[in-house]
This record gives C-alpha cells, sequence and structure tokens, in this order.
C-alpha cells in the first residue's frame, strides 16, 4: 500500500461513489417530479438533500486534492464520524424512548389530538429503529472500520467506498425515520421502512461487504482474528435477512406502499424469522465482536479461551436462526415449528454462555481493573447482562412460560436488559475506548464516567425490575377467574393497573438518558480541550494472541 | 479438518457462515409454503373490500399493530375474553399480517361488530372520553381527511401480484366498490354486494359528506375475525390438528 497522493492512479471508487451519490439524486428528484403521492414527494426531497450533502462533502474532499486522512496508515476519519453519528443517534434516539414511555404514562398531557405524527403508533417505531439501526448501527460500522484494520494492519479497503458506506447509512436512517412520522410503515417490527429506503440498504450494506472483505482481502496476518468472523456473520447475515423478510410489491413505483410477497402464517413466521435474528446478528455477534476486542484491549490479557470462541461462534450462528417461533407460540403457526423454535431457544443459551464466559474470563487476573477503571466496569457489566438477558430469553421461549409472558411488558423488560445493559453499554464502553484513541486525547474526566455508569445503571434496574413486575402483574391479571368461573378482571382494569410501573419506567428511562447526555459531554470535552494523550493510541493486536 | 483453514481463507469463511445460517430458515420455513394444511381450509374468507384495504392501510399507517395484537392464541381466558382462537385461514389475505406481539390495548382479531361505529368514532376521535383509564392515543384527525384512494385499482393489483385473488371484475370496479360501500345511496350498492357477498355497507364515519379515512378505518374494524363460519368449522377433525 502506497501513499502516492501526487500522482494518483486509477481507482474505481473515484468514479463509483459519485456514480452512485447521482443515481441517487436523480431517483430522488424523478419521484419528486412525478409523484403524486405526497408523502413520496417528502421523502424524495429528504433524500435528495441528504444526496446533495454527500455530493458536496464528495467534492470538497476529492476533486483536485487526496485527504489528509488518506496518508495515513489507517482510515479514522470515518471512524472519527461514526462515534460522533452514534452518539448523535443514541440521544435522540433515548429522548424519543423516554417522550412514549411518558406518553404511556400521561396520555392526556403528551398527546397532541391533531397532530397525526405525535402518536405512539408512529414514535415507537421512530425510538426502536433510532436506538437499534442508527445507534446501533453507527457504532457497528465505526468499530467494525476500526478494528478490521487494526486486527488485519491494513487500510480499508476501497478508498472513499467506506465513506458511501457511512453517508449511505446514516441517510437511509434519515429516510426511515422521517417516513414513520410521516405515516410510512409496513409494519414489519424492525423492518418498518418503506421498499425504496430497503433498495437503498441494500445498496449501501452490499457495499459495506465489500469494504470489510476487501480489507481481509489485503491483511497482513495469516489469521483471521475473531472478532471479524463475527463482524463477517453480521454483515452478511444481516443481507440475507434483510432481503428475504422484505420482499414486497409496491403499489406503484411512485407510491411508497408496498404489499408484502408473502401473507398470513407465512409472513408472520418470515417476519419472527427476521425479527429475531435482527436481536441475534444485529444485537448480538457484531457486539460480541466488540467483546472480542475492546475487552481484552482495555484489560490487557488475552481473550481466555481461543476454543471456546470457535465453539461459541459456529454454535451460536447455527442456532439463533432457529428460534423465530418463540414469537408465536400458541398462534396458527402449526405446532411443529412452535416446538423446534422452542427447543432450539432452550439450546441457545449454551452458546450464549459461551461467549459470556469467554468476555468474563478474559478479565481473570485482571479484575482489579474494576475498580479503578469505569470504561472496563461498564464492558464486564454490559457482558452479565448479556448472560442475564440470553438466560431468561431461554426461559420465556418455553411455552408454559410464554403463556403468561406473551404480549405483556414482560418481553419489553427483557428487551431493554438486551437493548440497554448489554448493547448500549458495550457501546459506551467502546466509544469511551475509542474516543481518546482516535483524537489521540486524555479522557477529559474519570468522575463523569463513575456518574455516568451509576445513573445509568440505577435507570435499567428501575426500567427492568418495574416492567417485569408490571409484565407478571399483566399476564395473571388477564387469566385471573373469580370463585364463579369468570374472568376476574376487565382488559381496562389491567391497563389501569399498569399506570405506577409506566411511570416508574419512564424514570429508569430518563435516568439512563441522563447518562447518556453527560456522556457526550464528557467525549466533547475531551475533543475540543482534553489534554494530549502521554502515550501513542495502543499498537495494533496480533491476531491469534488468543491462541 | 483444522478451524485454521477458516481463519486464513475469508471467501471460505464467508461460505461457511452463509451455509450454517441457511440451515435454520429452509427447515423451518420453507415447509410453511408447501406443508399441506399449514393454512385450513375454511368457509367464509374473501379478499378485503377496497374500502376495508384503505382501511387496513391506515391501521398499518397508525401503527396500530404496535400496541393491539390480532391473533387469539389457544388458551382459555383468550378464547373466554375475545372468542374462538385465531385460525391460520383468518389471515390468509393478509399483506402483511397484523398478528402483532403487544397488548397495551386488547387483542382486536374480533372485535367486528362489538361495538358500534358510533362508540367507534368516538372512541378514536377521544379515547379518554369512552374510556376515562384508557391511554390510547387520539385520532380525531382521521375523520377531517379525506381517504386518499387514487391508487385504489393498483392497490387491488398489487395485493392480487402477490396472491390474493381479485378477479377482473374487482379490479376494475375498485373504486366504485370503494364508494358504494362508504355511502348507502350509491348507485353501485348492488353490483357491490355481488362482488363481496355479505360485506357491510353503509355511512361508517356518521358524516354523509365525506369519505373520510375514518370511514375506511371503522370499515376495516367492523369485518375484523367476522368471515370464517365457525357453525361449519370443526376443531376437532382430523385435518385441523397439526
Amino acid at each position: 500500500m502506497q501513499a502516492q497522493v501526487s500522482e494518483s492512479p486509477w481507482r474505481f471508487d473515484h468514479y463509483f461513489v459519485p456514480l452512485v451519490i447521482v443515481l441517487g439524486l436523480l431517483a430522488a428528484l424523478f419521484e419528486a417530479a412525478w409523484s403524486h403521492d405526497p408523502r413520496m414527494v417528502a421523502q424524495a426531497w429528504i433524500f435528495g438533500a441528504c444526496m446533495a450533502i454527500t455530493g458536496a462533502w464528495y467534492l470538497w474532499m476529492y476533486v483536485g486534492r487526496t485527504p489528509k486522512d488518506e496518508s495515513q496508515p489507517y482510515a479514522d476519519d470515518v471512524v472519527r464520524a461514526g462515534v460522533i453519528a452514534s452518539m448523535f443517534w443514541g440521544i435522540a434516539g433515548m429522548l424519543v424512548g423516554v417522550i412514549i414511555a411518558l406518553q404511556l404514562s400521561f396520555p392526556h398531557l403528551f398527546y397532541l389530538p391533531d397532530q397525526a405524527w405525535t402518536n405512539f403508533g408512529r414514535l415507537r417505531p421512530l425510538h426502536t429503529s433510532a436506538v437499534i439501526f442508527a445507534f446501533g448501527g453507527n457504532v457497528l460500522i465505526a468499530t467494525s472500520f476500526y478494528v478490521v484494520q487494526r486486527t488485519c494492519r491494513a487500510r480499508l479497503w476501497g478508498g472513499s467506498l467506506s465513506w458511501l458506506v457511512f453517508w449511505g447509512y446514516n441517510a437511509f436512517i434519515v429516510l426511515a425515520g422521517t417516513g414513520y412520522l410521516l405515516g410510512i410503515s409496513q409494519s414489519r417490527e424492525y423492518a418498518e421502512p418503506e421498499w425504496y429506503a430497503d433498495i437503498w440498504l441494500t445498496i449501501v450494506w452490499v457495499c459495506y461487504l465489500l469494504v470489510f472483505m476487501g480489507t481481509l482481502w489485503k491483511r497482513r496476518e495469516p489469521h483471521i482474528y475473531v472478532a471479524n468472523w463475527f463482524y463477517l456473520a453480521f454483515i452478511i447475515t444481516i443481507a440475507i435477512l434483510h432481503i428475504v423478510n422484505n420482499l414486497a410489491v409496491p403499489v406503484s413505483l411512485l407510491e411508497t406502499q408496498s404489499y408484502s410477497l408473502f401473507s398470513g402464517v407465512q409472513d408472520a413466521l418470515t417476519q419472527w424469522w427476521y425479527g429475531h435474528n435482527a436481536v441475534a446478528f444485529y444485537l448480538t455477534v457484531p457486539f460480541l465482536a466488540i467483546m472480542y476486542y475492546f475487552i481484552p484491549k482495555r484489560a490487557e490479557r488475552p481473550v481466555y479461551s481461543y476454543r471456546l470462541s470457535i465453539l461459541h461462534f459456529w454454535s451460536l450462528t447455527f442456532i439463533y436462526i432457529w428460534a423465530g417461533p418463540h414469537h408465536l407460540l400458541y398462534t396458527a403457526l402449526p405446532d411443529w415449528a412452535q416446538t423446534l423454535g422452542m427447543t432450539f431457544s432452550i439450546i441457545l443459551w449454551m452458546p450464549s454462555w459461551g461467549g459470556m464466559i469467554n468476555g468474563m474470563m478474559t478479565l481473570s487476573g485482571a479484575w482489579d481493573k474494576l475498580r479503578t477503571d469505569p470504561v472496563l466496569r461498564m464492558m464486564v457489566v454490559s457482558v452479565a447482562f448479556y448472560g442475564m438477558a440470553t438466560f431468561e430469553g431461554p426461559v420465556m421461549s418455553i411455552k408454559a412460560v410464554n403463556a403468561l409472558s406473551h404480549y405483556t411488558n414482560w418481553t419489553v423488560g427483557h428487551v431493554h436488559s438486551g437493548a440497554l445493559g448489554w448493547v448500549a453499554y458495550i457501546s459506551f464502553g467502546a466509544i469511551y475506548c475509542l474516543v481518546p484513541w482516535l483524537w489521540k486525547k486524555k479522557l477529559y474526566s474519570n468522575a463523569m464516567v463513575e456518574w455516568h455508569f451509576w445513573l445509568s445503571a440505577l435507570g435499567i434496574v428501575l426500567y427492568i425490575t418495574s416492567m417485569w413486575v408490571a409484565g407478571i402483574m399483566q399476564g395473571l391479571m388477564w387469566r385471573a377467574y373469580n370463585d364463579f368461573g369468570f374472568l376476574e378482571y376487565a382488559f381496562v382494569e389491567v391497563v389501569e393497573a399498569m399506570h405506577p410501573y409506566y411511570i416508574i419506567r419512564a424514570l429508569g428511562g430518563l435516568l439512563f438518558l441522563a447518562g447518556t447526555l453527560l456522556m457526550a459531554f464528557n467525549l466533547w470535552k475531551t475533543i475540543r480541550s482534553g489534554s494530549p494523550a502521554a502515550a501513542p493510541a495502543p499498537a495494533p493486536v496480533p491476531a491469534v494472541e488468543a491462541a | 479438518m483444522k478451524h485454521a483453514w477458516l481463519e486464513k481463507n475469508s471467501i471460505v469463511l464467508l461460505i461457511a457462515i452463509i451455509l450454517v445460517v441457511a440451515v435454520g430458515g429452509a427447515v423451518e420455513i420453507a415447509p410453511l409454503f408447501w406443508v399441506n394444511g399449514t393454512v385450513e381450509k375454511v368457509s367464509g374468507m374473501r379478499p378485503y373490500t377496497p374500502l376495508e384495504l384503505a382501511g387496513r392501510n391506515i391501521y398499518v399507517r397508525e401503527g396500530c399493530y404496535v400496541c393491539h395484537s390480532q391473533q387469539i392464541r389457544t388458551l382459555r381466558d383468550e378464547v373466554e375474553r375475545y372468542g374462538h382462537y385465531s385460525l391460520a385461514a383468518e389471515s390468509m389475505y393478509d399483506h402483511p399480517f397484523q398478528w402483532g406481539s403487544e397488548r397495551t390495548g386488547p387483542d382486536l382479531a374480533r372485535v367486528g361488530g362489538k361495538y358500534s361505529d358510533e362508540w367507534h368514532r368516538a372512541h378514536l376521535a377521544d379515547p379518554r372520553a369512552a374510556v376515562p383509564e384508557s391511554i390510547m392515543p387520539p385520532y380525531r384527525f382521521l375523520f377531517s381527511k379525506p381517504l386518499d384512494y387514487r391508487q385504489v385499482r393498483n392497490m387491488l393489483l398489487a395485493n392480487r401480484t402477490v396472491g390474493v385473488p381479485y378477479s377482473d371484475e374487482q379490479v376494475a370496479q375498485a373504486k366504485a366498490d370503494l364508494e358504494a360501500q362508504a355511502d348507502p345511496n350509491a348507485d353501485g350498492l348492488e353490483d357491490f354486494q355481488k362482488r363481496y357477498p355479505k360485506a357491510a355497507a353503509r355511512d361508517f364515519d356518521g358524516n354523509p359528506a365525506l369519505i373520510s379515512e375514518g370511514d375506511a378505518l371503522i370499515a376495516y374494524m367492523q369485518m375484523l375475525g367476522t368471515l370464517v363460519d365457525f357453525k361449519s368449522y370443526q376443531a376437532s377433525a382430523p385435518e385441523h390438528r397439526r
């Protein structure tokens, strides 16, 4: 890899990236000019603006010059951009979460009767997409780009293609989020964006796969480090899930709406095959990659067991795919599929704990660091939450338990113990590591990290305990019979009983958000005014250190 | 085979991952498309009328599925609270399905006919006026907003492409049928009822001057779960035990 900046050789990305931006812009202009669907026109202008910004950025960066970043051994500017986007979307997504929690707590205060876009039904997908795909997605793009370069000792493949991934993915987020507010949704949970946004994401995702694979190809390490197996499984499996679950026929090429290719029971299983594996391959597998890079780095200890990582990687990828039907127990889905889904969900407990143990035990000989390093503590606690959530999940997928827990707030509590405790915490940990490494500054305040940790930990505890109690209570009240053999409670009595728990939940969410705001402030101060780091950024980890 | 081989060849690793994740889907999902009895045979199911379909689009658009399930499980308390457990056949024309995953509000699989149109209007416009403890968002705007049905013919066509058996006539007359169902004095009422037997036609939103989004949504909700003839459905028949 020569840094020939003066006489630039032919590079495919110099043609491909502008081509995609121009095509995106043309598609937007076409829709804006010809569509009679006001929602499509609005989306077209929004997407057109995103493409215009991306195009302007490209012109500014690449026309007549070569960005300074390209003469560096590693492409870190795109990682920095990903870190900033993560924090922005994290705060936005969590804020929407707090708002919808307040809507359920105080419906007479937080609804606007004539503003359709403020209703719970539209804001809820905004919240889930913003935290999962916008916050989580940017964390994954940023960390995967960082990790794959260090562990391959190679610069990102494809030049500006990685920037197309960043801008294109965030344009997808903007398109999806504004779409929900406008009332555009295909009602598939965690896959709500409509056909045109799905096509755009597919293009971006293929670029992401190319950048990642290309970097693996040019690696200067014989072995592919374990974290990269997880990132690769995430990228390729999400592509498969995304394409199959979003097969649909649009009403017309000028309309936002589409009808899914499958119907009823087949559609339900396809969606939950996707839905559960969004949890698996979006919210678990790549965050395990973060665990496999950042925890050993931060603890300065090798990964506990190389064999265990092989074993739990392959068993996790194989078994997770089967677990979808546990979202459809006692429904019209055929019994054989329900039983299969339940069985594999229970088996899943083992590979999940394999990963947890491997992460935890990496701390062997470094446990004392938990007292002094709140960042490492955050990451270790996240692995503990991962263990908890992956024990709770199999329990909830047992038919007898699911009969009680399904449709209740217990599910919401379960999801958030994973989402806040595991996904967000490991992400925070990684970002707290990355910002000082990338900007070569000392973290502004360790005390603030302590505050963040305890505020958010308290928030998680309030959130999940209130939802456990509410959920189990809800399930029991729905099935309660009185002495005469009639159902004891009307549905609305159960709604009323949820009130105090909804308030506690909102408070928990608020504390979690407060912690994130503190983090953003801390990072901002680090970047703007932090003192230069004493030591240079850590050297790359040898790929087979674990072996 | 040594694992190192996979660790040293990114393409091999990629292919291995694809193969490993493909198994579950192939074994679990694919058979649902050809195993007989995945969807039972029942009498009474028909495709949605154009107005109901437009109402369903609004149900999807507003994210009702976020809080309301449309799937009654085979559990005693659910059957007593909501009615006969849901059959696969009842969502055979649902693109996409609306089974939901949460019951922040009650199940709606059989809400059709349980409340009057008037109750639905009052409740949708201001949920807490009808049910003081409710935490549902207000949908007052549905009743002032004219229903956008420019594309109703294409809506039916798209549904036909994905397998809903709309006839040529139903597609051709989609707009007339939509208007006829929302207006009891329309000319096309008889033809509409020939094309969609037993479908209710009336002014659902109580405002004869306007075909509103409220018309469509209430028409949809009032037919939910009412199609299958449960008198002729025998749950214990061998073909229904699966």
